[in-house]
């Protein structure tokens, strides 16, 4: 074993309180956790899913250091295009401060000791788990997502040969048979995550359990997109500014979520809203899943 | 291939009017599994509006040369053309896959004798009906509601069950919302294999009544495999006596069954249990 593979403890130390940048990635790892052929091969992917909008490619997904389920997906493709001059956001749920974001943010300062922030128009990578910012991203941002199930015809077709097919061939009819039986059970459409998109007028998409609220969103972002799935060994991509529409009917047209409520630390009255339990007596309050856009309203308003 | 053959070959490409050409044409059709021959040589037209029965007992090779028909298998040798709706006869093996299943859910219908191969059973039966209508594009979910409510009447099925799963339903029931399923997008020709196979008898004859008016009034083409020689004579009007593979004879419904030429076929007759 080389010296370099030896741990050094003052190093170790200073990761766990988030100093890293100062000393570099810990040198037991290449950068950013994968070996470069690796790299090269997931941003061969990349390049393929960028070029067909919408269009899952195949990819030889990595074990990972953190279970299936935990964004194993999305940690591949944020590590291949992970830069030393990257700043990184990472959210789950909207919320900069849940178990998955704190442990993958952690995970990148200690193997590519790049720099971290909260805010949103900081970060040049945004890795994210369900929600898209509140604040609307530019052309030199980079929106990665975590993806569990990629293929949105699974429970209708369980074959991959036959979904394969359907999507080669645009045989897309059993997805608004889908939005057919919500309406006839619940009188509405009652898909409320993972709501199928239609990326640049051919492949039928499902954009991750992000929140229908977040589908018009992704309709012409500027920022590019990328999806991974890790179990699934899928990447898919949705290009700067390419059209995403949600299925719908004429007379059942696509609509978002919306509360009576407003947020209770910010008021803010046009945002996606977790309902909290305070206590165990039916307390509850409603505030923003997107946690930098709350505290940073709530700064200016002080 | 003879002379009218080849003439009648020619004209199918040349200009002739789609009211002089068959819907499909079946040419010299051979399929074997392995080495095992299951149909040879098989010919026929099949005309619009017209209902032919193909009968024959177990494993005389009825449920390949549908299959090979509607382009479920492929054939080893022969020729299926069928007449588009531009008027021009293709062969259907030669088509893209594209195209062979857009043909399979607009105008063709195909009806399996076990209704659970061509349902969804985990979906509602307004979806099922629902399933082809937004496949050809139908996007306003209160014009496909009503379709699909209309034909829920139309076989006889009470509409009030539009939003029931199909394994609430009864085997005939099943059997109709997979009829309705079909033709709810007017297909011009239509599949039928065993269509009452696992009815009882009082079941079959509503459901051979239904089918004999539906294919009526929609004007329907149908291939028919049967081994029930009641059924061939209630719904066809051509028959096609298959053994071990081979056409034995082929005429007109009544004149087969009422005087049958070929030994095979006098025995399928005389074998009718008399009641």
């Amino acid at each position: 074993m080389t010296q370099s593979a030896q741990k050094n403890p003052a190093q170790s130390e200073a990761v766990e309180h988030g100093h890293a940048d100062k000393i570099g990635p810990d040198p037991n790892y290449n950068f950013a956790y994968l070996d470069e052929q690796t790299k090269r091969m997931i941003r061969r992917a990349i390049l393929k899913a960028v070029a067909i909008p919408g269009y899952q490619v195949p990819f030889a997904s990595r074990e990972m250091p953190m279970p299936y389920g935990w964004g194993t997906g999305g940690v591949q493709v944020t590590a291949s295009i992970l830069g030393p001059d990257d700043v990184l956001k990472v959210i789950d749920q909207g919320a900069d401060d849940t178990t998955n974001a704190v442990s993958i943010r952690q995970f990148f300062v200690r193997t590519a000791a790049v720099e971290t922030t909260e805010h949103t128009e900081e970060a040049s990578i945004i890795q994210t788990r369900h929600r898209i910012p509140e604040k609307p991203l530019s052309e030199d941002q980079i929106l990665v997502y975590q993806v569990p199930i990629p293929e949105p015809l699974r429970f209708l077709e369980p074959r991959e040969s036959e979904t394969r097919k359907m999507h080669a061939l645009g045989e897309y009819g059993l997805m608004h048979v889908k939005l057919y039986e919500d309406i006839a059970t619940h009188g509405h459409i009652a898909t409320t995550y993972a709501y199928p998109v239609k990326v640049n007028s051919h492949y039928i998409m499902d954009p991750s359990p992000t929140p229908k609220f977040d589908n018009p969103k992704m309709h012409r972002m500027p920022a590019l997109q990328l999806f991974g799935a890790g179990r699934e060994k899928r990447i898919y991509a949705i290009p700067p500014h390419t059209a995403v529409y949600s299925l719908d009917f004429e007379d059942h047209p696509f609509e978002i979520q919306q509360w009576e409520q407003s947020c209770e630390l910010c008021g803010a009255e046009n945002t996606f809203l977790d309902e909290v339990v305070t206590d165990d007596r039916g307390g509850r309050m409603f505030v923003c899943s997107d946690s930098d856009h709350c505290n940073r309203k709530r700064e200016a308003a002080e | 291939m003879t002379q009218t053959d080849r003439t009648r070959a020619h004209m199918s490409q040349a200009g002739t009017p789609a009211s002089e050409l068959p819907l499909l044409r079946v040419t010299e059709l051979a399929k074997s599994y392995g080495g095992l021959p299951a149909c040879r040589d098989v010919s026929f037209d099949l005309w619009p509006g017209e209902i032919l029965a193909v009968v024959g007992e177990s494993g005389s090779g009825k449920t390949t040369l549908l299959k090979c028909i509607s382009a479920l298998l492929s054939c080893d040798t022969g020729q299926i053309e069928y007449l588009m709706r531009d008027g021009v006869m293709r062969d259907i093996h030669a088509l893209s896959e594209a195209e062979r299943r857009f043909l399979m859910r607009t105008d063709w219908g195909f009806v399996h004798q076990n209704p659970r191969e061509g349902l969804r059973m985990r979906v509602s039966a307004g979806a099922n009906i629902a399933e082809r209508m937004i496949a050809v594009g139908a996007r306003n979910y209160g014009k496909i509601r009503g379709a699909a409510e209309n034909w829920m009447d139309r076989v006889e099925l009470d509409s009030a069950r539009l939003d029931h799963q199909p394994n609430t339903f009864s085997g005939g029931m099943q059997q109709r919302l997979q009829i309705a399923r079909n033709l709810v997008t007017h297909p011009r020709l239509v599949f039928m294999d065993e269509p009452t196979g696992g009815l009882d008898v009082s079941v079959q004859a509503r459901l051979l009544d239904l089918l004999r008016s539906l294919v009526t009034k929609l004007q329907l083409s149908a291939v028919l495999v049967t081994h029930d020689l009641a059924v061939a004579r209630l719904l066809s009007h051509r028959i096609m006596v298959m053994q071990g593979g081979e056409v034995v004879e082929t005429g007109l419904t009544d004149q087969v069954l009422d005087d049958p030429q070929h030994p095979y076929s006098q025995m399928l007759v005389s074998s009718i249990l008399p009641v």
